[in-house]
């Protein structure tokens, strides 16, 4: 092994060192702090660098070192950055829905409700609610 | 012609890329898989996006994609600090109300996506009218500010690439 391999093997292991790291201190967020809102904010932030940096270094390791490309990783993180957010607002939804109560929430200021308290907003079917009839 | 076979040009191109991803290689016959999926998906889905949104700036829109990678990173390390060294006494949380001036939905998306994944603020509801965003910050001592940063930095950016 010639000497660049040696410096781009210790750059793929620095990333996936850090990338350790990141994911460690969000599920380390997860036990440290109090309630379910604050917790969101670990594994959703936390995480992103975490796998994102094992990706660039997966990545990188097949490119410079088995020299073929791979391309799975950026589909990866583009799906990671759809799904993520869209997963955070729904934990959020449902902790305001069984834990917070309207009054302790901070006005919207302009005269509507939030759309998670607003009873105008409720577009569930009655009918999908009750229970199917089984033989 | 190129039009009817293309209806929505940059859904045929996400698309044709994220075939050619996904197979991970180069190939002919790959080639022309994607190439028939960026017609007829267009075509099928033509019903779901009868006011689909015009991207007005593509470089904006990639120069807004890497401010937002950059300022991913920055939130990771702010939000493993608090997380590491700060006393979780000590953790200020806070509901701030940001006022949008944002009006398509795929806008408002964005912004809400953004926040969501940037510095320690998860977007967590909207005023049933669409005009108030509903933002959870994990440690702010200073809501105002951050909620100006939303308007100045992310905000301003969108409005310009989509309205």
């Amino acid at each position: 092994m010639n000497g660049m391999d040696a410096y781009i093997e210790y750059a793929i292991s620095a990333l996936l060192v850090i990338g350790g790291l990141f994911g460690l201190v969000g599920s380390f967020g997860l036990l440290k702090l109090r309630d379910t809102m604050q917790r969101l904010h670990a594994p959703t932030k936390a995480t992103t660098v975490g796998v994102g940096s094992a990706l660039i270094a997966s990545m990188a390791y097949f490119m410079l070192i088995e020299g073929k490309t791979s391309w799975h990783e950026l589909l990866i993180t583009l799906f990671l950055f759809l799904t993520a957010p869209i997963t955070a607002n729904f934990i959020a939804k449902a902790h305001m829905h069984l834990a917070i109560r309207e009054e302790d929430m901070p006005a919207t200021g302009v005269g509507t409700d939030w759309a998670t308290y607003d009873p105008e907003m409720e577009v569930v079917d009655p009918a999908l609610l009750e229970p199917v009839q089984r033989n | 012609m190129l039009k009817r076979l293309f209806p929505h040009p940059l859904l045929s191109v996400v698309l044709f890329v994220t075939w050619m991803l996904l197979v991970n290689q180069f190939k002919i016959g790959s080639l022309v898989m994607a190439l028939i999926l960026s017609i007829i998906i267009p075509w099928m889905t033509a019903a779901y996006w009868p006011n689909r949104p015009k991207l007005k700036q593509l470089p904006a829109f990639a120069a807004y994609c890497l401010l937002v990678m950059w300022d991913i990173i920055v939130a990771n390390i702010q939000v493993a600090k608090i997380i590491l060294f700060m006393p979780a006494n000590k953790i200020q949380s806070a509901w701030i109300p940001v006022p949008i001036e944002l009006k398509t939905p795929e806008a408002i998306t964005m912004l809400a996506g953004t926040i969501t994944m940037t510095p320690g603020t998860v977007t967590a509801d909207m005023s049933s009218c669409g005009r108030v965003l509903l933002i959870h910050s994990l440690h702010a001592p200073d809501p105002d500010a951050i909620r100006d940063d939303i308007k100045s930095r992310y905000e301003a950016r969108l409005k310009r690439i989509f309205e």
